[in-house]
């Protein structure tokens, strides 16, 4: 049955191993949550999900693996012939208490109503609140001491605190679906790594140290260099909104493997093409807003730049002043990207569009030709080529 | 394996997060904690070790930190000059080399806990280089030829503040816990502990004040527990009566020595901002 449940989970993307799953085997085994569903989900989500964005995943499949688990339950628990219950009650009920259920009108009229209690129970899952709190006040009081009515009555409750956990979702915000392909997007960037000696000295130069120590006499005379460092530094730039909503998935792909593989990354979005403005947060994109010359004056010159976006658009809002579909813009895209690839002069392009489409779509070429024919497609194979790009001294 | 943990007089522990310090305990898995800055995540590792009475090794991770530093180093540069001025130390490896945090821990003859700080400060490749001396809790001197062996498995907690992504070979390896931010109810408890003669009407109106700030859309910096607990001090210390933070007097709804909560200017500009709109629309 755990079986299932792993193969539940990688079937809705979280990505579990064999490792984890002796791992929690390993768990059970000593004891750790094995009597209570709360803690049985607690620490599988701790052994399994290694990542909070997969929590809401993790969160739906368990809560559909339970419930199954539960009708399996529910099935045998309805079974129980009504002469065991009897018998467990004679034995534990004292005299007054038997006469009480006398009074109530006789055990078998009290089974009936528990049968349809549990019925009800069944049917509402939520019900736990009835069945308890009327367990006071109710005939079924008595059965507080009867094992197997306590039994019966704890299950639900338990259940029912334990259902919320995980039917609450509280994670959802922060799983972001990313796209199987940002592992191999991540072996691609990892291509641009630049190694370089900069800043605090703190590795024994050996060749410098000896020559040094020569030329001292013999006398040690030491020599620092700073140790080599991944020193690469990247821009992005996405285009976000309209069109681009197709390309989500790919994009935040992306996202994740730069994130991931930069130390050096600072991203900005802009909406179809590239003007005065940039923003860090696209839900306040009116308010907070980044002017281009500032970025441009933020940044130095040995960043690299990458433009996402699928440069899908009417030509206008590309050549023309004023052609922005947002705001009124008072030089064109064109003199914008012009300055910016002035500035900065590794840059490309990465278009999730299909190549094929390019030639099709006029405000693509611009862009290609304006890009200097730095544009390539979104893709494994296209990063490769764009990180070569990127690689060129200029 | 009688060590538990059960939370302390000084921290309110979750049912999930003691669950996954005791597994983590009695599995011998390293526990790596992420969650929103300032709940808590460093103080965990120094409220376990109090907890269950095992001395503590803090690791703190820079963006210098290296691997190595953690399990030993060779202090090659004096033992050159040492050999210059004709030390007798020299003749002897074991005086240059310097222990790391690990190896201080691996040598305890108890249950130790080792914090493993900020991991994503460090270098991408660094959680990959500590594999095989979480794993097995062991690594090689290469300097001596000697292998170190942890006498008893510690419990290793390693923070996590997302910036940068561990790799997968690493994520096996741990168990893995999300510390969320505290509901109302575990609010007042937490509040509770630090500040335990707080009056009832005073945390009521500044919890109020606080998970309504903390809802505003667009803050660069949602104010955290510490924030919290540093912003009662500040009230008790001033004296501020409990029906002064949830008057509805439209001239002071900014709260009182909101300073403390929010911790940068176009935070403070976005509140004030707010605040005159939602004034604006009441009259």
């Amino acid at each position: 049955m755990m079986i299932d449940l792993l193969f539940r989970l990688r079937k809705a993307q979280v990505p579990v191993s064999i490792t984890e799953y002796l791992a929690m085997l390993d768990g059970l085994n000593a004891g750790i949550a094995n009597y209570d569903i709360d803690d049985f989900y607690h620490f599988a989500r701790l052994v399994l999900v290694k990542d909070e964005r997969h929590f809401d995943r993790f969160d739906q499949v368990f809560g559909d693996y339970i419930t199954g688990m539960q009708n399996a339950f529910d099935s045998v628990i309805g079974e129980i012939p009504d002469e065991w219950l009897r018998l467990e009650a004679e034995r534990l009920f004292s005299d007054e208490e038997k006469a009480q259920i006398e009074a109530m009108g006789g055990w078998d009229e009290i089974m009936e109503t528990l049968k349809k209690r549990l019925e009800e129970q069944q049917k509402r899952h939520q019900g736990g609140n009835k069945w308890i709190g009327t367990g006071g006040k109710s005939p079924f009081g008595a059965y507080g001491y009867n094992p197997a009515g306590v039994r019966i009555g704890q299950k639900t409750a338990r259940q029912g605190r334990a259902l919320k956990v995980w039917d609450k979702r509280e994670y959802k915000n922060l799983d972001d679906k990313r796209e199987l392909g940002s592992r191999n997007f991540k072996m691609a960037l990892r291509k641009l790594r630049r190694f370089a000696r900069e800043g605090a000295q703190e590795e024994l130069d050996l060749n410098d140290t000896i020559s040094a120590t020569a030329r001292n006499a013999g006398l040690l005379d030491i020599k620092m260099v700073p140790e080599r460092r991944n020193a690469i530094k990247v821009l992005l730039l996405f285009d976000v909104g309209g069109s681009m909503d197709y390309h989500v998935q790919v994009s935040e792909a992306l996202f994740t493997a730069a994130r991931g593989e930069f130390k050096h990354l600072e991203y900005y979005y802009f909406h179809n093409f590239l003007y005065e403005r940039l923003w860090k947060d696209n839900r306040r994109r009116h308010n907070e807003v980044l002017p281009t010359v500032e970025f441009m004056r933020t940044y130095p010159s040995d960043y690299r730049v990458i433009f996402v976006g699928d440069a899908t658009m009417s030509p206008y809002e590309i050549t023309t002043s004023g052609g922005s579909v947002e705001h009124w813009n008072e030089e064109s895209g064109v003199v914008w990207i012009e300055r910016i690839l002035e500035k900065f002069p590794h840059a490309v392009w990465l278009n999730p569009e299909p190549e094929e489409h390019w030639q099709r779509v006029p405000s693509i070429k611009i862009t290609h030709q304006l890009m200097k024919e730095r544009m390539f497609p979104l893709t494994v194979e296209g990063i490769g080529n764009a990180i070569k790009q990127l690689q060129k001294k200029h | 394996m009688t060590q538990r943990f059960n939370g302390t007089d000084t921290y309110i522990s979750t049912d999930d997060l003691t669950l996954a310090v005791n597994a983590a305990i009695t599995l011998g898995r390293p526990l790596l904690i992420k969650g929103e800055p300032g709940t808590g995540k460093t103080q965990l590792a120094e409220e376990v070790a109090r907890s269950i009475d095992a001395p503590l090794f803090r690791w703190h991770v820079k963006s210098t930190t290296k691997a190595q530093q953690g399990l030993y180093e060779y202090d090659a540069v004096s033992r050159l000059r040492d050999s210059q001025l004709g030390d007798d130390r020299v003749h002897d490896i074991n005086n240059y080399i310097i222990k790391g945090k690990l190896w201080e821990a691996f040598d305890a003859d108890q249950l130790s806990v080792i914090l493993i700080d900020e991991i994503d400060k460090a270098d991408i490749e660094f959680p990959n280089d500590l594999l095989l001396e979480i794993d097995k809790m062991e690594f090689h001197v290469y300097e001596t030829r000697e292998t170190i062996v942890a006498r008893r498995r510690p419990l290793v907690i390693i923070t996590s503040n997302n910036e940068k992504e561990l790799p997968d070979a690493f994520l096996r390896r741990c168990f893995f816990h999300y510390i969320r931010f505290p509901d109302a109810d575990t609010m007042t408890q937490i509040v509770d502990v630090h500040f335990p003669k707080l009056k009832k009407d005073l945390l009521d109106a500044a919890l109020k004040v606080f998970f309504e700030l903390r809802d505003i859309p667009g803050l660069k910096k949602k104010p955290s527990t510490s924030e919290l607990l540093d912003w009662i001090k500040l009230l008790l210390a001033e004296e501020i009566p409990a029906d002064a933070l949830h008057s509805d007097d439209k001239n002071s709804i900014i709260p009182k020595l909101h300073g403390a909560l929010l911790k940068n200017e176009q935070d403070v500009h976005l509140f004030e901002r707010l605040v005159f709109l939602n004034r604006r629309n009441k009259q």
